[in-house]
């Protein structure tokens, strides 16, 4: 287990010692191959861990796998990418990924609050200078939001985790932060401040997921990020923070705050689908148009985990699909603004014919993304619903329908403008053709998720009901 | 030792004032530095009977060296680098802010009083500056314009959550503070270098100019 | 009434009537003497006072009863002020339940009648002046009620002679910070009602610069003499305030009174000199932030009593 941890980070410090640029891709991708081959590992022998603080369990396991599949495919990705960007100094790229990768590890094994906490804080710190990785004005902008509101957040979230602590502190209480302890003494923990731990905890976490209405720094940082990293943020350090708050409300639920907690996340998730819907529609810019999709993602992700049961299970397996199609749609996004050199909607035309590879599969990924069947997230979001109908909140499944159908359609007037069309007369940066380099690893990703999309296996469906079940939904 | 410690606490909301209304930086930056060796002398005077000595200490000299000398060195480069003195005028202007920040102050120092506090208190005041403290870091982040000015916001805030977690470090010592101090220095770290970048790119440190970026 | 009593009260009315020119005096030897000159001497608002009397007035032909008003009004006011005020062997000459009121009352009276008195002149820079003046006193007077809120709900008491009466030291050993807090708030609003440093600069001649000093411009002899009397007055009715709240009305005998006055009002003007030696004017737009602070360190200081 301390191997997938340890692992990157050994060779993250390798990639800030290597002078040789041109090597360096090359340790990206072996750590995330060797990370690939320890969950793997870890899958199917979860071992110990260290007792209290870090261990595998179900949700863990859900995350681990999508961060594992993002970070692999984003690797082979980065191989091309970086040579065709040699110009630029990739030291701190390539040794910020890694660490990534490695807090991300740690984020999806713990369970103690107090290490979730400081993995969280590590993965904003790390990736606030990958941001700014193409060092023009509008990326340093979008940088500096980025680190000032994940950084506030995540304060707020450690306000939070001290309230959480000191809920604990009562008599007879654990006196401590490990989640095993704390859902064991449920009531004992003191309410009051379990609700309150749980609005900071909300707020904080919450600003690292991207929910409205604190995800005023996503569509600038998703939109000036490099295609890559931007997968990697919004499949990866997303589903991360989603974790953290699945086991925040692991222990309110415990407590008897978990009506409350389900609410306010209910709130939150249905709110995110409506402003991105909003935003969506007359977008100008495509990759901030991926940004308010992702939005929307986290929204699904907070109903479904707000819901609980059947819709929890659902919410898990969108974890899955969510971090395995928008690393379609960013690395393809990358290409194409690559070869157009170009985000804006108005200027991209004909993207299926310059990039027979990358085009079909941006379309694919928006058909994906939205939830069109036979792929992933159709059949996740479908569960969510059935889920949230079945339990008697008609309203939001209502609502969940037609936020969708309004994203459906704003995404799809850009993204057909996108592809479709003539490219002569585009905006065309020479030396960017597409490649099987840039397309091979987003096609596998698609792949990936149409198959979940066609064929669950009843391992990963239990998989996803027992998370759902951990983190205390009603059955 | 009490009535020091209340001293203490009282010091610490005067700053949050002074910085509230404070337009020069370098006076506000002294002022955060000062909060912060205030605050390390706060686990030497709270600390209980059986205490561990070691690090009690360890944890003072620490808040004093990052939150007292360390971070508004930071500051104080990123300044002089960047040579700016001022604030521009906020989004909130002064005096609304100050009103703000007294009124968050006043609603902290009434309402603390009706928590229930599951632990023995250590002292009346601690909760009530600690949200007062995060209610003015907030302020401050939200409502000023000079990249400087909000990452002192931050160190503010996070002077609140040092001081609320006092209340923990008779069961969990090492973890909570340390986590604090650490996170405090890696973030303001990270954040003097952007700042740095920041005012190579755009010649100034008004984050009023980092406007190209909207929907 | 006893002779004990009688000798009080004269001895009360005595020091309200003849020490304020004192003040003004000791405060101009303080800036001097730490600007390193002589300076003048501590009674030379006395010489100047007589002098005044004796001179002839030059009248404006535009200005009537209002700008003849304005200093009659303002002297009274300060006086009728002091005259609540608790002084050595309190209670004060003239005491009532809810009597600090009445104290921001009458100043406010005298205020009025000065801004008045500007604005019947006719003249830009009176009416600019007198505009400054409403303004900042709209800010400093909440600051004023809250610190005497303060002290009423430290003592008990709801009159001005009970506040700063025998209560006060079981008040200051219950609630020191917040009595802290509330002195200093006082001070600043001393500061900013008798237009010292750093609200206001007594000795500029520029009128652009000035708020209170502008209002009086074109008042002479006479009318001169009561408006810098009257304003004596008010600096010993603040100074008066604020040694009785911090020497905590040490001492009920006349005698040891009287000297505990004696004492906080020379500690007062000492510091007043000081504050003004050390800093400049504060910029008009700056003035705002310091009464609000002043008001809301009041508050604070209100809070930390009820909590």
């Amino acid at each position: 287990m301390l191997l997938v941890v340890l692992s990157p980070l050994l060779l993250a410090a390798l990639a800030f010692a290597l002078p040789s640029r041109r090597a360096r891709p090359l340790l990206l991708l072996a750590g995330a191959i060797g990370h690939a081959a320890g969950v793997a590992w870890l899958w199917a022998e979860p071992g110990q861990g260290i007792e209290g603080w870090l261990s595998l369990d179900a949700p863990g396991k859900v995350v681990l796998a999508t961060v594992s599949a993002l970070f692999l495919a984003s690797a082979a990705y980065a191989q091309r990418y970086l040579r065709l960007r040699e110009d630029r100094e990739n030291r701190i790229f390539v040794g910020g990924l890694l660490v990534l990768l490695s807090a991300l590890s740690v984020v999806a094994l713990a369970q103690h609050l107090g290490i979730l906490w400081v993995a969280i804080e590590v993965t904003t710190l790390t990736t606030a200078p990958l941001i700014y990785f193409d060092r023009d004005a509008r990326s340093l902008e979008a940088a500096w939001k980025y680190l000032l509101v994940c950084s506030l957040g995540v304060a707020l979230a450690l306000l939070g985790t001290f309230f959480l602590a000191l809920s604990s502190a009562g008599p007879g209480g654990p006196h401590s932060l490990s989640v095993r302890e704390l859902v064991a003494a449920g009531p004992a923990l003191s309410r009051p401040w379990v609700r309150a731990a749980f609005v900071f905890l909300l707020v904080g976490y919450g600003t690292k997921m991207g929910l409205a209405p604190l995800h005023s720094w996503k569509p600038d940082a998703y939109g000036e990020a490099p295609g890559l990293l931007g997968a990697i943020l919004s499949g990866g350090v997303t589903s991360a923070a989603f974790l953290a708050l699945a086991r925040v409300l692991q222990v309110c639920g415990a407590a008897g705050e978990g009506e409350f907690a389900r609410q306010a996340l209910l709130a939150m998730g249905l709110l995110s689908m409506a402003l991105a819907g909003v935003f969506i529609v007359g977008q100008r810019d495509y990759k901030r148009m991926l940004a308010y999709s992702s939005v929307e993602h986290m929204g699904i992700l907070a109903v479904g985990l707000g819901v609980g049961g059947a819709a929890g299970a659902g919410a898990f397996f969108h974890a899955l699909n969510n971090g395995l199609v928008k690393g379609v749609l960013f690395l393809a996004a990358g290409s194409i603004h690559r070869s157009y050199g170009t985000k804006q909607v108005d200027e991209v035309r004909g993207a299926l014919r310059r990039l027979p590879l990358s085009g079909p599969l941006f379309l694919a990924g928006f058909f994906a993304v939205t939830g069109a069947p036979p792929f992933g997230p159709f059949f996740s979001e479908l569960t969510i619903l059935q889920g949230a109908f079945a339990t008697g909140h008609a309203l939001t499944g209502c609502l969940f329908l037609a936020f969708t159908a309004v994203i459906f359609v704003g995404m799809g007037a850009i993204v057909l403008g996108v592809v479709q069309g003539d490219p002569a007369g585009c905006p065309e940066r020479p030396g960017q053709e597409d490649g099987w380099g840039n397309a091979a690893p987003t096609l596998a990703l698609l792949v990936a998720s149409l198959a979940l999309g066609l064929y669950l296996p009843p391992s990963l469906r239990d998989l996803f009901a027992a998370a759902s079940a951990t983190v205390g939904g009603r059955p | 030792m009490t009535a020091f410690a209340q001293t203490v606490f009282i010091l610490v909301v005067m700053i949050d004032f002074f910085v509230l209304a404070s337009s020069r930086l370098k006076a506000a930056i002294g002022a955060v530095a000062a909060q912060g060796a205030l605050l390390a002398l706060l686990p030497i005077l709270l600390a209980p009977q059986e205490l561990h000595v070691a690090h009690v200490l360890a944890l003072s000299l620490g808040a004093l060296l990052v939150k007292g000398i360390g971070i508004p060195y930071l500051l104080r480069w990123a300044m002089r680098e960047a040579s700016v003195s001022r604030e521009v005028e906020p989004v909130v202007g002064y005096v609304p802010s100050l009103v703000l920040g007294g009124l968050g102050v006043m609603l902290a120092f009434a309402f603390s009083a009706t928590l229930p506090l599951p632990t023995p208190e250590k002292h009346p005041y601690l909760v009530a500056t600690s949200l007062s403290t995060v209610w003015t870091g907030l302020l401050l982040v939200v409502s000023r314009q000079k990249a400087v000015s909000q990452v002192l916001g931050f160190l503010v805030l996070e002077n609140g959550v040092f001081v609320f977690g006092l209340l923990l470090s008779d069961f969990m010592p090492w973890m909570v503070e340390a986590g604090v101090l650490l996170d405090l220095f890696a973030a303001v770290f990270v954040m003097g270098i952007v700042i740095f970048h920041i005012h190579r790119t755009f010649s100034s440190l008004d984050t009023g100019k980092l406007s190209a970026l909207r929907d | 009434m006893t002779l004990h009593a009688l000798a009080r009260a004269a001895l009360q009315l005595a020091l309200l009537v003849l020490l304020p020119p004192l003040l003004p005096g000791l405060v101009a030897r303080v800036k001097a003497r730490v600007a390193g000159r002589q300076g003048p001497p501590v009674w030379q608002l006395y010489a100047d006072l007589a002098r005044l009397c004796r001179k002839g007035e030059v009248k404006s032909l535009t200005a009537g009863a209002p700008f003849h008003l304005g200093p009659v009004v303002g002297a009274a006011g300060a006086l009728a002020a002091g005259l609540l005020v608790p002084g050595p062997g309190s209670p004060a000459l003239l005491s009532f339940q809810g009597d600090l009121f009445l104290l921001t009352g009458l100043l406010a009276a005298g205020r009025f009648a000065t801004v008045l008195a500007a604005l019947d002149t006719g003249s830009a820079f009176e009416g600019m002046g007198a505009a400054r003046e409403v303004t900042f006193a709209s800010l400093a007077e909440p600051a004023l009620f809250v610190c005497l809120l303060v002290l009423s709900r430290a003592t008990g008491e709801l009159s001005l002679s009970g506040m700063l009466g025998p209560a006060l030291p079981g008040a200051w050993a219950q609630w020191a910070p917040a009595l802290l807090l509330c002195a200093v708030a006082l001070f600043v609003v001393a500061l900013a009602e008798n237009s010292r440093i750093p609200v206001d600069d007594p000795t500029t001649h520029l009128e652009l610069t000035m708020i209170h000093e502008v209002m009086v411009l074109d008042h002479s002899g006479p009318d001169l003499a009561l408006v810098l009397y009257g304003a004596a007055v008010k600096l010993y009715v603040f100074g008066a305030l604020l040694a009785r709240l911090t020497l905590g009305g040490a001492g009920q005998g006349i005698l040891s009174g009287a000297l505990g006055l004696l004492l906080g009002l020379g500690l007062f003007a000492g510091t007043v000199g000081l504050v003004e030696s050390s800093m400049a004017r504060l910029r008009l737009v700056r003035v705002p932030q310091l009464l609000v602070g002043a008001g809301v360190l009041s508050l604070f200081a209100f809070v930390l009593l009820v909590r």
